[in-house]
């Protein structure tokens, strides 16, 4: 969705957001930046109590996110066919998590390509990271 | 021909022994050789985020160069990959694919080109009971480290298999 008209601050705002979120090569970034970018992307408010649904709810196909990450992304999970360990997705758990916008990129696309059937928007990455960021220890 | 005294005939009987004890080792060593390509780091950290990095040499090119051009349909999962992963990845896959000597024996992609349909693997697991692939901590064939447990190494010989119970 994109506003009809834009203040030139709120423009270039979009455009770093832009090299952000689409660079190919590792672009090093906080999970709270990452947020932030998503966040003006979707134009609208992150909810974090609907990242969570997101993320616990099979969504009319075999796996929900949680089929992977865990119940709770505070620990370790599994890969639901592979048995593969996957580190915690939660960033105060996996200071690892959400620091490189084109692997966060990358993973949106096939994980929600595989749960939902399609890339989600950035809206629902929003809501998404906004509760994993509620997350601590 | 001269009859040999018997401790010499012991002694032939050894060497020959020796020689085939030898042979064997030799085998060995040229599948090990075989499946130890050189490392490519991007291959080990986008592969192998999801499943061991299987080594390149168990599967012939024909197989590889399929799985990689369907990434986006994996086994029933999106493994889509950006176009220079994606050309780095096909280019060394194809040049070490297929060295191992069981696959270079019959190089015939197996069913869905999976390394597990393959009639040597099927083969070399068909004393594994079906009770010990559905264990938790096996799950899958795709899980190699489950019993060998050097399999991050490439290193699959049955010296370093431990079969969980």
């Amino acid at each position: 969705m994109k506003p009809q008209h834009r203040s030139r601050r709120t423009r270039g705002a979009a455009v770093a957001i832009t090299i952000l979120l689409n660079a190919v090569e590792a672009v090093a970034a906080t999970p709270t930046e990452l947020l932030a970018a998503y966040r003006q992307a979707a134009g609208v408010a992150a909810v974090p109590a609907r990242g969570q649904q997101l993320f616990a709810t099979p969504q009319g196909r075999d796996w929900s996110c949680a089929s992977c990450h865990g119940a709770l992304p505070t620990q370790a999970g599994k890969h639901a066919s592979t048995g593969r360990p996957i580190g915690a997705l939660a960033p105060a758990f996996n200071a690892e998590r959400f620091t490189d916008s084109a692997k966060v990129e990358k993973w949106f696309r096939r994980n929600c390509n595989d749960v939902i059937g399609r890339e989600c928007t950035a809206a629902e990455k929003a809501d998404l990271l906004s509760w994993l960021l509620t997350l601590t220890p | 021909m001269i009859a040999k005294p018997p401790s010499t005939r012991h002694h032939a009987l050894l060497a020959a022994l020796a020689g085939l004890m030898l042979a064997a080792a030799a085998h060995a060593d040229d599948d090990a050789r075989a499946l130890a390509a050189p490392p490519l780091p991007r291959y080990q950290q986008e592969c192998g985020a999801c499943h061991p990095a299987y080594p390149p040499g168990l599967l012939p090119a024909a197989s590889w160069q399929r799985l990689m051009s369907t990434l986006p349909r994996h086994f029933g999962t999106d493994a889509s990959l950006d176009a220079a992963a994606q050309n780095e990845i096909t280019l060394w896959l194809d040049q070490h694919a297929g060295t191992a000597r069981k696959v270079r024996r019959n190089p015939t992609p197996p069913a869905e080109d999976r390394i597990s349909r393959t009639a040597w693997f099927v083969d070399e697991h068909r004393e594994v009971p079906a009770s010990t692939w559905r264990l938790p901590a096996v799950k899958s064939a795709s899980n190699c480290a489950a019993c060998h447990t050097l399999a991050d190494k490439g290193d699959f010989s049955e010296r370093h298999i431990r079969i969980p119970r």
